[in-house]
């Protein structure tokens, strides 16, 4: 069996050594550079773009906008429809597009460029009480907007305790290491995109439609990816900027972004103002749940974070209220990044738990059990497994949770306050619909190719596993082809639902070879569609328990963590290995978020002004001590062949509460405001 | 990003010479700031002369007693150097609290000294910086400025020096030796190098534009060898300071003989703290006499809307290092 087994990763070797290549690295013959001009007004129109200084430089092939570049047909997503009209909706949206024979040309050409605006009044200051926050159609990516059930606000007025506490947390960025980068090539009227990108398919599929193109006539291949976080999880306007030049110049183009451009461009987490009021019992177990979530979007898409998506299953409460509201500014369109709707979701519900169990007088993993459900507390749909209670028990026996006085400010080590927080995690189990193709080669080896996308979490080598234990084989005899959208549609590495989409497919193309006698030169295909449709309606989700300690010093702001300890329930584990990278990745940016990410937005200019690593503050190695990811057994017959929940994102669900929460531990501070800056820290005031 | 011309320098003369005939030239250290500003397109010179092959790349000791380190010291080896470890142990912890490994391998002693403000609108070409661009007005004082200073600041500009090493030097009175264009050399202390911000933020230093730093000399002090550099930081490495200080302390018999205090990420450049080590120097070496010293010198702090908390945690950083340096 080679599910199971910690295999390193099989092209780390290639990573290591730097003969893996990215998008920005492919070497395509005679190609040309792009160079990305981003407005630098929040709002209004472009009146006039001078290019004649530009075009007189030398190299310079090219100067696209939206008076002269190719007209682009339809797109499911209003951010890749550029230079098409002189409207400027955020501060960062492209403008034009310069193209020469090197990068440096083409930047140095864009400097000289005269861009003149009608500039517009805009308004890009997000808050809970603007007047024009509405209650949108659905929430991302398709769930309902509002759900109620029973009376919350009878129940709330007459429940013995009441949590009633609003959360911020601020825009933050993916940050993936690799910028986003692509090189498109047009052939015959084929046009053909190396891009970095979670999902090769799902790009292929918007430029067919931008292009108006048929859909063989347009291959995208995405063969190493530098992370993503999700801001690579569908077509983003550098490929459709990349696919422009080379159409007008004739030549492949290059278009590779940068830091400071990624901010606009990419996608970001919308900031968030979460209220949440809990109605309980004495005891602690909930009579009432109420979670308004309100965010923002762009004026160019409608994108709602499903941020109380979370609470329609965590726990048992007679009355459960779920509510999103949006504002539309002028600002770049905010997107996904890992977890949307449940990190940020998370921070509020597992904070107010916290403050219900300290109100109660409960213990916090006491009460969470307590308040476990029978079944989906919204939907009421049965569980195909829910492992929470086995995750916090274990947890709290390897943190050595037991005997935990639960009075704050009570724990001095010199300078340093100790604290410790706990709290619960989930993420829904998903598996999309995917195709796959196995071949039986004529030296006896076998090959898959499936449209998946490793983005850094280990995909390609969990894939080849699952392969050889389907053809009954050694890993060796296997070699797993992805991120090629001429090997079909599949599922993007988002949602967590990678691994459970493409090993499904996978595992079925595999045994239909084998049923077909593996004779050498046959190949078999898969697609999933039917069987993912016909699985009955369960509510399929991971679990985790997050234990945290800290050591604050509440005089200089700073805020340490000796300790996280997360124990999950997440299925079958293909790979220990990269499962537990996967894991302790998630929490690191649990710990990061909770201390650190924050985009600045400045309003007058209606920029995220702290826009690089320098001031974009990511945890380093030294703010991560002893961390460590354990599973428990979870066992699920009702997800897919292989067992398996997705872990990509359940890491970072929880892991900022319970920093928080043992935040209020160490100092008898409750920070309900996101990151929990030095500053903050400070200008808190302290019992003692 | 403009096409520009390199020449790598062979001696000090030459390069100040190349650098005085050409308004748009620049020296090059270890590119560590320059080249990055040259890739915002905040700097965009049309000459480079590389100086950081020039024959000053020593750390010496001095016939007094001192430690004299050569301007294109790379700031590891500063750092590792025993000289500097046993006699000014707050300079090799400032270098090593500062950047990363791969930086400090890069950044030389002198450019170091001259690196410029990290504030996001300097950094940024496209939003009005009164030191970037004269008169265009200052982005931060009204925007984000939660990491600018609060000592010294002026109606045109916040912005605070982000060096740790020069934080050291200040307490340790270094100090600096230029050549300047026309050849002439001189020798500077280093609180004298960086002028006060007034109305012409962009002139930062007192020496003409075109001037080179050769050296850094460190005058012997008892009080030295057991000085100490702290830093406060939003992450735990690899982050510019939020405050810091570095000190030694002289006491006897329960009273302060000699002290020196500089304060890191609080003004446009290093900020030694002349009026607290006036009050302390033959007072009480107790900790309420620190703590009237600093607030004395914190008078003058005039915080904006959101880096109030700078004057507490100077403070506290400053009180718990005299008490160290006491114990």
């Amino acid at each position: 069996m080679s599910v199971g087994e910690a295999v390193v990763r099989i092209e780390g070797r290639d990573k290591v050594t730097g003969a893996a290549r990215y998008a920005g690295d492919i070497p395509v013959a005679g190609f040309a550079y792009g160079w990305v001009v981003q407005s630098t007004i929040a709002r209004g129109r472009v009146s006039s773009v001078d290019d004649g200084e530009a075009l007189a430089r030398p190299g310079v092939l090219a100067v696209l906008h939206h008076g002269n570049a190719p007209r682009l047909g339809e797109a499911d997503d209003a951010t890749l429809l550029v230079l098409q009209d002189p409207r400027v909706p955020h501060l960062g949206w492209p403008v034009a597009l310069v193209v020469a024979t090197t990068a440096e040309e083409a930047r140095e050409a864009a400097a000289t460029l005269r861009i003149e605006y009608q500039v517009e009044s805009h308004d890009a200051a997000f808050r809970a009480e603007h007047p024009r926050m509405y209650v949108p159609d659905h929430i991302n990516p398709t769930y309902e907007t509002e759900t109620v059930k029973g009376d919350v606000d009878g129940a709330l007025a007459t429940a013995e305790v009441v949590v009633d506490a609003t959360y911020t947390t601020p825009a933050q960025h993916n940050n993936p290491m690799e910028p986003h980068a692509a090189v498109a090539e047009w052939h015959d009227g084929r046009l053909t995109v190396h891009d970095s990108s979670q999902g090769a398919y799902a790009v292929k599929q918007a430029l067919t439609r931008l292009f108006s193109l048929q859909p063989d006539a347009v291959r995208v291949v995405s063969e190493h990816v530098g992370g993503g976080f999700g801001n690579k999880g569908t077509a983003r306007p550098h490929v459709v900027l990349a696919a422009l030049g080379a159409a007008a110049v004739d030549r492949p183009v290059r278009v590779v972004l940068t830091r400071p451009q990624l901010y606009a461009l990419t996608g970001y987490r919308t900031p968030i103002v979460q209220r949440v009021r809990l109605g309980a019992h004495r005891d602690g177990r909930l009579v009432a749940l109420d979670h308004l979530a309100s965010s923002q979007t762009s004026k160019v898409l409608e994108f709602t974070e499903q941020t109380a998506l979370i609470s329609r299953s965590m726990y048992a409460s007679g009355a459960l209220r779920t509510r999103h509201r949006v504002v539309a500014l002028d600002v770049p369109t905010p997107r996904w990044m890992r977890a949307p709707g449940e990190s940020p979701g998370s921070f509020a519900l597992e904070s107010a738990i916290d403050e219900l169990a300290i109100a109660c007088g409960v213990d916090p993993v006491e009460l969470r059990i307590a308040n476990e459900p029978e079944s989906e507390p919204a939907s009421g749909l049965p569980f195909s497994s829910r492992n929470l209670v086995a995750c916090l028990r274990e947890g709290a026996r390897r943190f050595g949770w037991s005997g935990r006085d639960p009075r704050p400010a009570l724990r001095r080590d010199g300078r340093w306050w100790r604290g410790t927080g706990v709290a619960a995690a989930t993420y829904p189990a998903r598996s999309n619909p995917s195709s796959a193709s196995v071949t039986a080669e004529d030296d006896g080896r076998f090959t898959v190719r499936v449209t998946a996308a490793d983005i850094g979490t280990g995909a390609r080598t969990a894939l080849t596993q699952v392969a050889a234990d389907a053809l009954q084989v050694p890993m060796s005899e296997v070699t797993v082809l992805i991120a090629d959208s001429d090997f079909g549609p599949a599922s993007v590495a988002g949602g967590s639902s990678g691994t459970a989409s493409w090993s499904w497919a996978v595992v079925a193309a595999c045994r239909d070879l084998l049923a077909q006698g593996a004779a050498a030169g046959t190949t078999a295909q898969a697609n999933t569609g039917k069987a993912v449709a016909a699985r009955p309606d369960l509510a399929r989700h991971a679990y985790g328990a997050h234990f945290v300690e800290v050591a604050v010093d509440p005089h200089t702001g700073e805020v340490r963590v000796p300790r996280m300890l997360g124990a999950f329930a997440v299925g079958r584990i293909v790979n220990p290995l990269t499962a537990r990278s996967q894991l302790i990745g998630g929490m690191t940016m649990g710990l990061s978020i909770a201390l650190l990410e924050e985009s600045t937005m400045d309003t007058r200019f209606g920029d995220f002004v702290n826009h690089d690593l320098a001031n974009y503050h990511v945890a380093a190695n030294a703010d991560i001590q002893s961390i460590e990811a354990v599973f428990v057994d979870d066992p699920d017959d009702q997800l897919n062949p292989v067992g398996v929940k997705g872990l990509g994102e359940i890491g970072i669900v929880g892991a900022t509460a319970a920093l928080a929460n043992a935040v209020w531990h160490a100092t008898g501070v409750r920070h309900r405001d996101l990151p929990i800056r030095p500053d903050r820290v400070l200008n808190a005031t302290y019992a003692v | 990003m403009r096409e520009f011309e390199y020449v790598r320098a062979g001696a000090v003369a030459e390069a100040v010479r190349l650098v005085a005939a050409d308004r748009d030239a620049r020296f090059l250290g270890g590119g560590t700031n320059l080249v990055d500003l040259m890739r915002l397109g905040v700097e965009r010179p049309g000459l480079l002369v590389d100086v950081s092959g020039l024959p000053l790349d020593q750390v010496t000791e001095t016939p007094d007693g001192g430690v004299y380190i050569g301007a294109m010291v790379r700031n590891s080896d500063v750092a590792a150097h025993p000289l500097i470890r046993e006699r000014y142990p707050a300079l090799a912890q400032a270098i090593l609290d500062g950047a990363s490994g791969q930086l400090r391998n890069m950044a030389t002693t002198g450019g170091n000294l001259l690196q410029r403000t990290r504030c996001v609108y300097f950094t940024d070409p496209t939003k009005p910086c009164n030191k970037r661009q004269p008169g265009s007005g200052c982005s931060a004082i009204e925007g984000d400025h939660r990491n600018l200073a609060i000592l010294g600041a002026s109606p045109h500009c916040v912005a605070t020096h982000p060096s740790d090493m020069a934080v050291a030097l200040a307490a340790l009175d270094a100090r600096v030796d230029v050549t300047e264009p026309r050849g002439g050399m001189r020798t500077i202390p280093l609180g004298d190098l960086y002028r006060p911000l007034g109305d012409r933020p962009d002139q930062e230093l007192t020496v003409p534009e075109g001037t080179l730093v050769t050296g850094v000399a460190l005058p012997p002090s008892p009080l030295a060898a057991r000085s100490r550099y702290r830093k406060v930081r939003e992450r735990a490495s690899y982050a510019f300071a939020i405050g810091s200080v570095a000190a030694a302390l002289d006491t006897a018999d329960g009273t302060v003989r000699d002290v020196r205090i500089a304060l890191g990420a609080v003004a446009s450049r290093p900020w030694r703290a002349h009026t607290a080590e006036r009050i302390l120097i033959g007072g009480p070496a107790t900790e309420a006499a620190y703590r009237s010293a600093i607030d004395a010198e914190l008078a003058h702090a005039q915080p904006l809307r959101d880096n109030a908390y700078k004057v507490p945690l100077v403070r506290t950083i400053v009180v718990r290092m005299l008490e160290e340096l006491a114990g």
